[in-house]
Order: structure tokens, then C-alpha cells, then sequence
């Protein structure tokens, strides 16, 4: 081949090598790239406003009422109103949902991972508990109108909280089972082998080392299926918690058991569909209160599946 | 070498089985867990079975003509299932519009270009926005997509309440789900398949588009589906923001006040000491529509992502 004239700027050399490490502007990347940042960018935006629209608005009332907002029942009257009754309706509600739900719960899942053998019985339980957990919490609140109000309505007193608390209990525990069976099968084969190895039984693997290395996850699972029941407000609605204004039930917890009870989203409810216009600002307290509740309980789950979180 | 033949100790048949107590709490236990799995069936026949009877005695009783009617105002016994079902698609094919792109964009971006330092500190920030109770964003609709972004959008806009705003809010609230199911069926493509790529030469964004995305798509779609599924089944940002609580002609405009199947089962059961005669098996009829949609779009994405596992 002839020699290449002197002249020519570029050897073959440097033409390999650019093509090889050339960055040729790419309009194509620039616009996907930057459409992929913008989604990301939107719904973080979307976080931010809303947290700021809520805060910005219920701020003022917490900063003028300060604790009497959350010590006070309700009222009629956008200044006198509060959210005692909904805060202890809903940790009342909460106590139903450990009880029931969390034992239940765990229960049914060691079985499914642990003990059952792959029968069609068990995909059958399997595939139920998959879709209860897609149906929407609503129609929870019409089995809960169905069973715990009418055909159980002479246990539970009709719509009475213990209803109520049913009613999230059944809501919450497919939640349960799922995030409770991934964190057992998270637990590697030996460590049952082990167990097994030196005469255990089932039980006793299950006990003193499956469940101890699963407890991580399954606390982060439940407490997280728990801030779920804490926020969930339409079958609250559908089994009877009241959204208006009702007399403050006696300090007795056997008659609030009994008696008209609502729960902090229902309280929220409420307010926003209050025509007085007094209580938007209250609707964005009540709001916050929930917010706060909600976030301590996820940053708790969070610091707890950081701090124990273990890889095989 | 010496093997011992003397009649030494021998086990007997009992002595292998083992200590009797401890086979009798084997025993309880495994029954007791069976016990807490089983429960997901009758929860599950308990739903349907709650739907049903009453969804039957309604369409018993009601004067199919009342069915079709172009409104759906209970009280009167007008029946318009077309109303509320168009109103139900109407509000999720909003949220989908809002979220298909928001949500497959920060997936892509999280699973294909996020470092892992900024995987972590977005995915909680995402797991806070999935976190955040329904009536929150009822709240938001109203007090900011309503006035603001929809009020710029459609003319001369007077009615606060609209499924434009209930629309965009339940795009907010599926989001996440949509975003954290697709990111999960694009991380689980093989890497072998991206270096496959790069290795003939293709960029990243080509990568991205036209293999990993179309190896994933299973999961894609099956996210869509979810999202879908929990649009439609969405109560409470409809409840507040789309307005029509007690009853709605036939709406087929975004910026007009509509009904939607979980806003009129809530209208119902906030009044129902009030509901007489047909309107409270109504609620039960609407129920079980309700059920019937989500329970299928759940099967079918159940199915894709089945098809995703298989194949990886």
C-alpha cells in the first residue's frame, strides 16, 4: 500500500482509537436519558409538594392549639375541634390487628414454608392468599358489614370497633403471610439441615433457628402491613366508623368496645368533606398527626432491616 | 477390625420414636399452624360468599331496566351500572396515563443507570410515596391538583371536584407499585444478556430499549395490570375528589364531577342506617363487579410474571 501523504491530519491509528472512545454527541441518549431523569425527578416532586402543601396548611393550627388539638374530641366548631377520639380509636384498632393478624399471620406462613409438603391443597391456600391481598380494602369493608356486623352482630355488637378491628385484622394478614414467607425462605437450606442434623424436630428447628434469623424481616414485614392498617380508611367507613361529629364516649374501655368509635383517616374524612371551610386547615393538622405516626413506624421498620439485615 | 456382636443396650422401636411429649407438641403445633393457613380459604369463601348472596338478591329484585339507566342515583332506584363503570375506567385510565410513564421512566433509570449509592437512597424515598394513605392524596386532589394543574387544563373549570383531579391523584398513589414491580422483572434480566449488547457494540440506551426491555416485558405488563387493578379499586381519593356523592348522570367528561363503582359503594355506606330497600344490596351487587374486575386483572398479571420466572 502507498505510503499516505503527511498532510492528512488523522492516522489510521487515531481513527480506530476515536471511534473507539469517541463520545459523538447522541441526541437519541440525551432525550431518553433526560426523560428517564424527569419521571424520576416528577414523582419525588410530587412527594415534596404534596408534603408541603399538608404542612403548610395544618402547621398553623398545630402551632396555634398546640397538644389541645390532639387531647380535644370533635366539634362542630373548626376552632374547638380535635382528634383525641381518632387517635385512640385508631390505636384500639391497631391492638385487634396485633392480636389477630401478627400470630395468625406468622402462624400460617411457617406453615406454608416450613411444614407443608406441595400438595394441591397447599397451592390452592397459596393462591387464595395471593389474591386476597390484590382485592381492594373496600370490599374488606363489605365482609365486614356481612360478617362481623350482621351475622356475628351479636359478639361484636353490631359496628362497633370490635368490628371494625376485625375487619383490618382480616385485611392485614395475607399482607402478613407474604412478607413472613419471604423472610423464611431468605433462610438457607443448611441451617434447617443443621437442626435437623442433631435430632431436632420441625418445631424445634423452627424455633431456635429458622425464626431467629427470619425475625428481621418478618418484624419489618408486619410492622410495615401495621402502618398499612394505620392509614386504611374505606372499610373503616363501610363497617361503621362514624365520619361526623359524635359525643365523646365514656373514659371506660368496655363501653368504647360497645359505643360509636372512629379512627384518625376517618376523622380526616371527615373534616375534608366538612362545607365549613374552617376545617381544611384542621383536615391538614389531623393530616400531619397521621403522617407522623406513619413515618415513625416506617423509619423504625427501615432502621430495623438495615441494622439486622444479614446476606448468605 | 473388631465389631462388636455382644448383646449390649439395644434401642427399641419406641426409643427411635422418641420422647412421646415431645411428639404430642409436634403434633399440636403442626395442626395448630395448618389451622392459621387454612384460615386464607374461609376468609376468602367468606368474602365471596358475603358478595354473593346479597349481590343475588339485588339482581333478583331489580327491575333490569333500572340497570341501564344513563345515571346512577340509588336512592331513586335508578341503577345505572354504565355510569359508574365508565366513571371507574375513566378515573384509572387517567391514573395509568399519569403513571405508565412515570413509573416505567424511574424504573428503567433505577434499575439501568442508578448507581447502587443512588438505588439506595432512592427506593425508600419511593417505598415513603407507596407508604402514604389514600386519604392523604383525596386531600392533595382537592386542595392542589384540582385548583392548580386542572384548572389550567380544562376551560372554564368551576367545579372543584372532577376525575381529572381524582384521575392524576390515583396516578401519584400507583406509581410506586408500578415502578417497583417493573424495576423488579428489569433487574432479574441476566447480566450476560446486557454485555451480550454492549459487546456487538450497541449503546446504552439501545440496550436498555431493545433487550432488556423486551426480556422484561412480562413483568412490564404484569406491573401495568397491578397498576390498573389497584386504580380501579381505588375509594378513597375518588370519594373525595370526583365529587357526585349521592348520585350522577352519565359523565363522560374529565373536568365534570363523576361516579365511580368504590365512590358510590362509599356514598352508600356512609348513609346506610338512611339506605332502604334495594339501595343496600346495591352496594354488595357493585361489590362483587368490583371483586370480579380486580380478581381478573390479578390472575392475568399472575400469569405473566409467572412467565418471567420460568424463564430466568
Amino acid at each position: 500500500m502507498a505510503a499516505r501523504p503527511r498532510t492528512q491530519a488523522l492516522s489510521t491509528a487515531d481513527i480506530v482509537r476515536q471511534t473507539l472512545q469517541g463520545r459523538r454527541l447522541d441526541i437519541g441518549t440525551i432525550v431518553f436519558e433526560g426523560l428517564l431523569v424527569l419521571a424520576l425527578a416528577v414523582t419525588i416532586g410530587v412527594l415534596v409538594t404534596l408534603l408541603v402543601e399538608v404542612f403548610s396548611d395544618g402547621v398553623p393550627v398545630l402551632a396555634a392549639r398546640g397538644t389541645d388539638f390532639l387531647t380535644t374530641g370533635l366539634s362542630s366548631s373548626p376552632d374547638r375541634t380535635g382528634v383525641a377520639q381518632g387517635i385512640m380509636g385508631s390505636l384500639l384498632l391497631m391492638v385487634f390487628v396485633i392480636v389477630l393478624s401478627f400470630p395468625i399471620g406468622v402462624g400460617a406462613a411457617v406453615y406454608l414454608e416450613e411444614y407443608a409438603r406441595d400438595t394441591p391443597v397447599t397451592r390452592l391456600v397459596n393462591t387464595a392468599i395471593r389474591n386476597l391481598a390484590g382485592v381492594p380494602a373496600i370490599v374488606y369493608g363489605l365482609l365486614g358489614v356481612a360478617i362481623f356486623v350482621g351475622a356475628l352482630g351479636g359478639l361484636t355488637g353490631g359496628r362497633t370497633i370490635i368490628s371494625g378491628g376485625l375487619t383490618l385484622a382480616v385485611l392485614v394478614l395475607p399482607i402478613v403471610i407474604i412478607t413472613t414467607a419471604e423472610a423464611l425462605r431468605a433462610v438457607p437450606m443448611t441451617i434447617r439441615e443443621a437442626a435437623f442434623g442433631v435430632g431436632a424436630t420441625r418445631w424445634e428447628t423452627v424455633r431456635s433457628h429458622v425464626l431467629p434469623y427470619a425475625a428481621p424481616g418478618i418484624f419489618t414485614g408486619t410492622i410495615l402491613s401495621l402502618a398499612r392498617a394505620f392509614g386504611e380508611t374505606a372499610p373503616l367507613i363501610v363497617v361503621g366508623a362514624i365520619a361526623g361529629t359524635f359525643r365523646y364516649s365514656a373514659d371506660n374501655v368496655v363501653e368504647q368496645l360497645r359505643g360509636p368509635y372512629t379512627a384518625l383517616p376517618t376523622i380526616i374524612y371527615g373534616f375534608s368533606r366538612d362545607p365549613d371551610a374552617g376545617f381544611r386547615a384542621d383536615t391538614a393538622a389531623a393530616i400531619i398527626v397521621l403522617l407522623v405516626v406513619l413515618l415513625a413506624v416506617n423509619a423504625l421498620a427501615i432502621v430495623l432491616r438495615n441494622r439486622f439485615e444479614r446476606r448468605w | 477390625m473388631a465389631v462388636s456382636t455382644g448383646p449390649g443396650p439395644r434401642l427399641t422401636i419406641g426409643e427411635l420414636r422418641g420422647n412421646p411429649a415431645r411428639r404430642r407438641r409436634e403434633a399440636i403445633l403442626r395442626i395448630a399452624f395448618a389451622s392459621a393457613a387454612m384460615l386464607s380459604i374461609a376468609i376468602s369463601i367468606g368474602i365471596v360468599a358475603s358478595l354473593v348472596g346479597q349481590a343475588a338478591s339485588f339482581v333478583f329484585q331489580v327491575d333490569p331496566g333500572a340497570l341501564l339507566e344513563r345515571g346512577w342515583f340509588p336512592r331513586r332506584e335508578l341503577f345505572g351500572i354504565p355510569t359508574i363503570v365508565t366513571g371507574t375506567f375513566l378515573v384509572a385510565g387517567i391514573g395509568m396515563l399519569v403513571a405508565t410513564p412515570l413509573g416505567l421512566g424511574a424504573a428503567i433509570y433505577l434499575s439501568e443507570y442508578a448507581s447502587p449509592r443512588l438505588r439506595r437512597t432512592i427506593k425508600p424515598i419511593l417505598e415513603i410515596l407507596a407508604g402514604i394513605p389514600s386519604v392523604v392524596l383525596g386531600y392533595f386532589a382537592l386542595s392542589f391538583i384540582s385548583p392548580t394543574l386542572v384548572d389550567a387544563v380544562c376551560p372554564g373549570q368551576t367545579n372543584i371536584f372532577n376525575m381529572a383531579a381524582a384521575g392524576i391523584a390515583v396516578g401519584i398513589l400507583i406509581t410506586p407499585l408500578i415502578a417497583s414491580v417493573a424495576e423488579d422483572a428489569l433487574y432479574a434480566v441476566p447480566s450476560s444478556m446486557r454485555e451480550a449488547s454492549y459487546g456487538l457494540g450497541a449503546r446504552k440506551r439501545t440496550t436498555s430499549l431493545r433487550i432488556v426491555f423486551p426480556a422484561a416485558v412480562s413483568g412490564i405488563v404484569a406491573a401495568l395490570i397491578l397498576g390498573m387493578s389497584r386504580g380501579i379499586g381505588e375509594t378513597m381519593v375518588v370519594a373525595m375528589a370526583a365529587g357526585a356523592s349521592g348520585g350522577s348522570l352519565f359523565q363522560i367528561n374529565p373536568c365534570m364531577p363523576g361516579q365511580t363503582m368504590t365512590a358510590a359503594m362509599t356514598a352508600l355506606a356512609t348513609g346506610s342506617d338512611q339506605v332502604r330497600g334495594l339501595a343496600f344490596p346495591s352496594l354488595f351487587f357493585v361489590g362483587f363487579l368490583l371483586f370480579v374486575m380486580t380478581l381478573t386483572l390479578n390472575l392475568v398479571a399472575d400469569a405473566f410474571v409467572r412467565r418471567v420466572r420460568t424463564r430466568y
